[in-house]
């Protein structure tokens, strides 16, 4: 096993929020408690619905917000409270992709600007060495040496999203945080960029940390899977194991939910209500006011993450769901 | 320029017909030339257009108003911002009924109710007084359905009706438009670019390319035996097909405004395009219980030697 690219322990973002002069600023709690590991070459994938602080998740990662809580390591440094001279080095070494390839790129600027610009804030290339690793970089995700000169508007979804790509991998980063990258893409051109990641990949040892919500792609590109809900994980492991059996009623609902062509109609669990307010989450098991199989135990205690069947999963009864599966 | 060029499609009492189509394909266009909502510049032509006996070419603006909005309904996208963010919900829901139906404040008020209940709504009564934005996605999209069914539509367009919502509401929105679908016996048009949507709930599909249908069959056979190779393709794109590796891709991109190839729209990034398809357009005809727009269908026994015949090219040089 090799050490990994990125290490969290117990990640955890609190928010204050204003409530008024004179009333106490209520405490949102994005994330609560987020630990998973990432080794060079894999990738985790986080699933969950909107608010479900996937997003939130990624900001700490990328080192844009400090966690209120919990340890995070990239390459074995303390990311959190980094060692002095260490800082710039930290984030050279993690990159994020985003997901509206429109609205990330400058429209002022070309292409080749565009993917100069992180070489000339964090190196001292000159500025020749510069124009030959962008036109290096642009060959490898499928740009042609004429683009260099033209502007984000005169590109397609698909392409501009290879230029968002490029553009996180010209400092050699050890970790792309990717926020949805495919989704805003049709579907022929997402198994274009789909491939190109996968590439990537292999050729420069990336980890990925991809945020998504379609579990098709999810079960395409992912090794390890990270099911999210109202800023827990109720469900972390290998991605054959959650997909073939999942133990936790929440990620049962949304793998059968997802509305598939593979001919099998399954049974689909169509959940009741919707998220709950972070501001004002249940007492007990998060996910205790949509669950199908709650109980009164469910409604007063947090059930831990625990190691069962090669994953972990946080649930009272998932025991039971194990036999239940195996009878 | 055609956004849409050439589209014949029938669709009975009943029925549900899934529109496919990547980001401009004209699935959109299409409907909204049914319901006459195209705006200037755009102009609609057809041999024949008619909706339960009417022909919507002659008909005059007064009488197309009572139609639309009455028998014929539509659902949008983004809920949130189909819906008029300064009036009620209670507003908006009672203006059609009252409009169309031609209800008292009362009536109106009481149906609203009905069909805020109906369409799964909690506590619908304070409901009325709420504004859109008081209301999640999920929960706008219920209330566009219930207006798009206040009048006991005849057909039902949805555009892309769950794509911004998450998939456990989805499935929600997804169960409710089909069991409204089955105790009405509306006529349903799903568009969507989602193909699991589609095979879970339409009889019929229509892919659409560049503004034409490249093919068009019962949902059942398209998934199991795609004949126009588009379709094969576009189905072998999809992650949830593909057993780990790479992915089947489509090299190139749907044509622009000013790169119309001559012949077949797909010949450019077909893998089986020749000559003759390059040059010469296909017409869209019968084929295998359902219509098809191509040379070669993938089910014609006798495709190899018709190919071979016409000096197969494949695809240009991805771009």
């Amino acid at each position: 096993m090799k050490a990994p690219v990125v290490e969290a322990k117990g990640l955890k973002q609190v928010y204050k929020i204003k409530r008024g002069l004179f009333k106490e600023p209520a405490n949102l709690q994005a994330v609560g408690g987020i630990s998973f590991a990432i080794e060079p070459g894999k990738t985790l994938a986080v699933v969950g619905e909107s608010g479900c602080g996937k997003s939130t998740l990624a900001r700490m990662v990328t080192l844009i917000e400090k966690p209120t809580e919990g340890s995070l390591t990239l390459d074995g440094i303390d990311a959190v409270n980094p060692p002095s001279n260490y800082a710039k080095e930290l984030r050279r070494m993690v990159q994020l992709v985003f997901q509206n390839p429109y609205g990330s790129l400058n429209p002022r600027k070309k292409v080749g600007t565009i993917l100069e610009e992180p070489l000339v804030i964090n190196t001292n290339l000159s500025s020749a060495e510069r124009k030959e690793r962008v036109r290096a970089m642009m060959a490898k995700v499928g740009l042609r040496p004429e683009h260099y000169n033209r502007y984000p508007h005169m590109f397609s979804g698909g392409q501009r999203q290879r230029i968002a790509i490029a553009r996180a991998l010209m400092l050699s980063p050890k970790l792309v945080v990717a926020d949805e990258p495919v989704s805003a893409l049709d579907v022929s051109i997402q198994a274009q960029v789909l491939n190109l990641l996968a590439d990537l990949q292999e050729e420069m040892g990336l980890a990925y940390l991809f945020i998504s919500h379609d579990l098709g792609v999810v079960r395409h590109i992912a090794h390890d899977v990270l099911v999210m809900y109202l800023g827990n994980a109720v469900e972390h492991g290998p991605k054959d194991r959650i997909y073939a059996r999942p133990l936790h009623p929440y990620t049962q609902a949304l793998l059968s939910s997802t509305p598939g062509i593979t001919g099998v109609k399954r049974k689909r669990i169509v959940l009741k209500g919707e998220l709950p307010s972070p501001l004002n989450p249940p007492k007990g098991c998060v996910f205790s006011t949509r669950c199908p199989y709650v109980t009164e135990r469910c409604k007063v205690e947090r059930p831990a993450l625990r190691e069962l069947d090669g994953r972990q999963v946080a649930c009272h009864y998932a025991e039971d769901f194990l036999k239940e599966e195996a009878a | 320029m055609r956004a849409v060029d050439g589209v014949s499609l029938k669709l009975e009492e009943g029925e549900v017909l899934g529109v496919v189509g990547e980001s401009g394909s004209g699935k959109s266009v299409t409907m909204l030339a049914l319901m006459g909502l195209i705006p200037f510049p755009g102009r609609v032509k057809a041999d024949k257009l008619a909706f339960n006996g009417r022909n919507l070419l002659t008909i005059s603006d007064r009488e197309r108003r009572k139609l639309t909005g009455k028998d014929v309904a539509m659902i949008f996208q983004e809920p949130t911002t189909s819906l008029n963010p300064s009036f009620t919900i209670g507003f908006q829901l009672t203006e059609t009924l009252r409009l169309h139906e031609g209800m008292d404040r009362k009536a109106a008020r009481r149906r609203a109710i009905e069909l805020l209940e109906q369409v799964g709504i909690p506590s619908p009564e304070s409901r009325l007084s709420a504004y859109p934005h008081q209301l999640s996605g999920g929960m706008n999209q219920r209330v566009m359905i219930a207006m798009a069914i206040a009048c006991n539509p005849k057909l039902l367009i949805a555009d892309e009706p769950t794509t911004a919502l998450d998939v456990t509401i989805q499935a929600q929105i997804l169960d409710l438009l089909m069991t409204l679908q089955k105790e009405r016996n509306m006529a349903l048009v799903m568009i969507t670019h989602n193909m699991g949507v589609v095979a879970d709930t339409a009889q019929r599909v229509m892919v659409m390319y560049a503004g034409q249908i490249m093919e068009e069959r019962s949902a059942a056979d398209l998934f199991a035996s795609p004949q126009h190779p588009y379709t094969a393709a576009l189905l072998a794109a999809l992650p949830e097909r593909s057993e780990g590796g790479r992915l089947a891709t489509i090299p190139g991109v749907v044509p622009g405004l000013y790169d119309r190839p001559k012949g077949c729209l797909f010949s450019p990034r077909c893998a089986y395009a020749t000559e003759h398809s390059r040059n010469v357009r296909p017409a869209l005809r019968p084929w295998a219980g359902g219509q098809i727009r191509c040379h070669y269908p993938l089910g014609d026994p006798e495709r190899d030697a018709h190919i071979k015949k016409d000096h197969l090219v494949g695809t240009e040089a991805a771009s």
